[in-house]
């Protein structure tokens, strides 16, 4: 490798991780909020019921958030 | 674990590792002695910060894991019921932090803010020493057993469970404490906010306008822009920070203020409206948004408090212990044994997340030693915003709290009576200062704002402006009223939710019409009861003199301890039952000491001839008041009315005390019959199955 592709390389390596940090936090939170709900669906949908056709975004949101609070879902 | 590398760094780290856990105890040690052994002298909160985060460290460390490898055999190789039972909807496997987040964003309500607020009337030690010692050893147990027994019963729920491990007695019994304990939860935290709204055009304005707001958020994330969670919640958050400025404009409007301007009762009258239209509408329209704000809010705001009191470290100012302890204390009636363990149960021990960990969080779960991480840790970390919330307290000058929280049927109306009375008990404030700290917070009057919210938002608007800056005190203030009556407003309705299932579910053995969830009459007709149920506590504490945070809040500490009772019940069966009994101390020193203090504060609260803390002897006294002619004229009707929920009150409490002693004798009679071979429920853990799931 020669010099300068090696400080190259060593430049990139800092923001390259602060991009892939910046990824996976984005990703959490979205997790986290259930902001991703639609796609997990979605993948789940495509492993298990693979030959049905998924509901849209709106429909399944509708679906999902009526159900979701049949339950004790928050505290004192 | 692996302990056979011989490594010199390995060496090193293990060596290291040797060294943290005794530092980490002294420390602890140090701290704990410096905040129980302290006196006179005023103490930094970062004592309590410290001693908090090394009790919850070592309990974390040797306790939890204690439980987990000795008393519950957690197994890593067990197929969890998120794995077995995935279905993409209930049952999903999902990473341990995002539980964490959904679990702790679950339990995490406004109890641990309000409960340690009020308890901050005993001085700050004995309420402190509760919340550690009592989340270590008592709720972070609770938690943790509950979720794990859940775990292995294909997520069942703790009413489910009861019946299925202590009989149909046992079950039963959990079921109607769990209806009763809502009602009352749901009537103390509709207190809460009404008197945080109390003639404060503010306060009032801008907790209204969270309602539109919550619907058009609702509108947005259905409609518009389906699913977009996060972008429906900025906007949300932009918009709440809007109506809390905009409160101050309508505040400063002479004309505008006058229609947000309300007593206690006719604001009673506005929630119980509003709790039964939100019950009604679809869960969409307001329910949902106003979840996903008030979880964004909250998280954010105990994110806020924890930076800016590590950063302030502000001095306590009030003693580690007051007079009050004798049961004299102006905020509510009752000595500290047993009342400090009742007001503070959120943050310490609380039984409603017994429902949680056996409600969503068990289907979650992709390993099933998460369950310590999980049950524990999330439970400890609500503890300590029970403890940030004492530290929030405790900042305030002592007479600028006791102004703040002592009703005026106690300390007198009239503000130069009050902080006379005051500061006769040692806690000097005056007029002045009690009207300057309302200038600044853009109140009209900060006396007798009894329910712990107002002065908690005192307490934390002066933590966040001397932290992040500004003199801003009033923004600030109704910011913290806002994120208060957020939350409280999101446990009113899903509250009366739940409530109306379990109602119709109820109902529904009779009239099996009545049962269909989705039947609208059913709807209607069971949601008009629940609300009418807690209504009912709410409008009466608006009209009592003594502020009805006085009966409504043990009570609500006696019901929410006694569902963590028939929790530590069913999990010490479970325990027994699995054939390591001899652990079985794990859960039932807990429900001994819970048993000990629910039962010593109702049959107070029952028969303490104390005007402020027996119900019967109050009772008693208004009817004596009335014979003798001292309470005549219009008076009398209001009294009656009085002695009637004074009687209410005690036959409710007489209710608790006799559910949860039947849960006791149920479980006695359960784990004794099962220690001697005879017949009982039978254990009913799902069999072994191998997880495939590559962690």
């Amino acid at each position: 490798m020669s010099a300068r592709n090696w400080w190259i390389e060593r430049a990139a390596l800092p923001l390259e991780r602060l991009k892939r940090g910046l990824q996976t936090s984005w990703r959490t939170v979205r997790e986290l909020t259930g902001d991703d709900a639609y796609e997990r669906y979605l993948a789940h949908h495509a492993a298990c019921h693979g030959g049905e056709l998924p509901l849209d975004r709106a429909a399944w949101f509708k679906q999902e958030q009526q159900r979701k609070w049949d339950g004790v879902r928050r505290c004192c | 674990m692996l302990m056979a590398t011989n490594s010199p760094s390995a060496s090193f780290m293990r060596l290291l590792g040797f060294l943290l856990w005794p530092a980490v105890a002294l420390l602890g040690a140090a701290a704990l002695g410096g905040i129980a052994l302290n006196r006179g002298e005023s103490i930094n909160s970062l004592w309590l910060i410290v001693a908090a985060l090394c009790v919850y460290a070592l309990g974390y460390r040797f306790y939890s894991a204690f439980v987990a490898a000795k008393v519950l055999m957690l197994d890593a190789t067990r197929a969890t019921p998120a794995e077995r039972l995935a279905d993409g909807r209930d049952f999903i496997p999902t990473h341990r932090w995002i539980v964490f987040g959904h679990h702790f964003a679950a339990i995490a309500g406004p109890g641990p803010l309000v409960g340690p607020t009020l308890a901050a009337q005993f001085g700050y030690l004995p309420g402190t020493l509760w919340i550690l010692l009592g989340a270590v050893l008592g709720g972070c147990v609770q938690d943790f057993v509950i979720l794990f027994c859940s775990i292995r019963r294909n997520g069942r729920s703790l009413g489910q469970m009861a019946r299925d491990e202590l009989g149909m007695i046992g079950g039963a019994a959990a079921l109607m404490g769990v209806l009763a304990i809502m009602i009352i939860l749901i009537a103390v935290l509709g207190l809460v906010v009404v008197n945080a709204m109390r003639h404060s055009p503010w306060a009032t304005s801008t907790v209204a306008a969270t309602i539109p707001i919550a619907m058009l958020i609702g509108l947005y994330m259905r409609n518009l822009r389906p699913g977009r969670v996060i972008e429906g919640s900025l906007l949300g958050f932009a918009l709440l920070v809007l109506a809390v400025v905009g409160g101050g404009w309508i505040d400063e409007s002479a004309a505008l203020r006058t229609w947000f301007d309300y007593d206690g009762p006719p604001l009673a009258l506005l929630v119980i409206g509003y709790g039964f239209v939100a019950a009604v509408l679809p869960v969409w329209l307001l329910l949902a948004p106003r979840d996903y704000l008030s979880t964004f809010m909250k998280i954010g705001t105990i994110v806020a408090l924890a930076l800016a009191i590590v950063v302030l470290r502000p001095e306590i100012r009030m003693p580690a212990l007051t007079q009050f302890i004798d049961g004299s204390g102006p905020v509510f009636g009752g000595k500290i044994f047993p009342f400090v363990f009742i007001t503070i149960a959120c943050g310490a021990i609380s039984g409603f997340h017994a429902l949680i960990a056996s409600g969503t969080t068990p289907k979650l779960l992709a390993n099933e030693q998460d369950c310590r991480f999980i049950g524990y840790g999330a439970m400890a970390m609500e503890s300590f915003v029970a403890i940030m919330a004492m530290i929030a307290a405790c900042v305030l000058e002592p007479g600028l709290y006791f102004a703040i929280n002592s009703p005026a049927g106690l300390v007198g109306a009239e503000p130069a009576q009050a902080v006379a009375t005051i500061s006769s008990w040692g806690y000097p404030v005056t007029v002045e200062q009690m009207a300057e700290l309302a200038r600044q917070m853009g109140e009209t009057s900060l006396f007798a704002r009894t329910g712990g919210a107002p002065s908690l938002a005192v307490g934390m608007a002066s933590i966040f402006a001397s932290a992040f800056g500004g003199q801003l005190l009033a923004l600030w203030y109704h910011f913290a009223i806002m994120f208060e009556a957020l939350f409280i407003l999101t446990t009113v309705d899903a509250g009366t939710r739940v409530a109306r299932f379990m109602l119709q579910d109820l109902l529904g053995n009779v009239v099996p019409a009545l049962g269909r969830t989705s039947w609208y009459p059913s709807v209607i007709l069971c949601s008009a009861l629940v609300v009418l149920g807690w209504g009912y506590f709410l409008y009466n504490g608006t009209i009592d003199p003594l502020g009805g945070i006085n009966s409504l809040w043990p009570l609500f500490g006696i019901a929410n301890q006694m569902l963590a009772a028939i929790a530590l019940c069913v999990a010490t069966t479970i325990i027994v039952k699995s054939g390591r009994a001899h652990h079985a101390w794990v859960t039932a020193a807990p429900l001994a000491w819970l048993v000990i203090i629910t039962t010593t504060a109702a049959w107070e609260k029952l028969f303490s001839p104390e005007l402020r803390v027996g119900f019967i002897a109050h009772a008693n006294d208004l009817a004596a008041q009335i014979a003798n002619g001292s309470i005549a004229g219009a008076a009398v009707a209001q009294t009656e009315r009085l002695i009637f929920n004074d009687q209410l009150d005690a036959a409710l409490t007489a209710f608790f005390l006799l559910v949860s002693w039947i849960v006791v004798i149920e479980t006695v009679r359960v784990c004794l019959a099962y220690l001697q071979g005879r017949s009982c429920p039978t254990f009913t853990e799902t069999p072994y199955e191998r997880a495939q799931l590559v962690d």
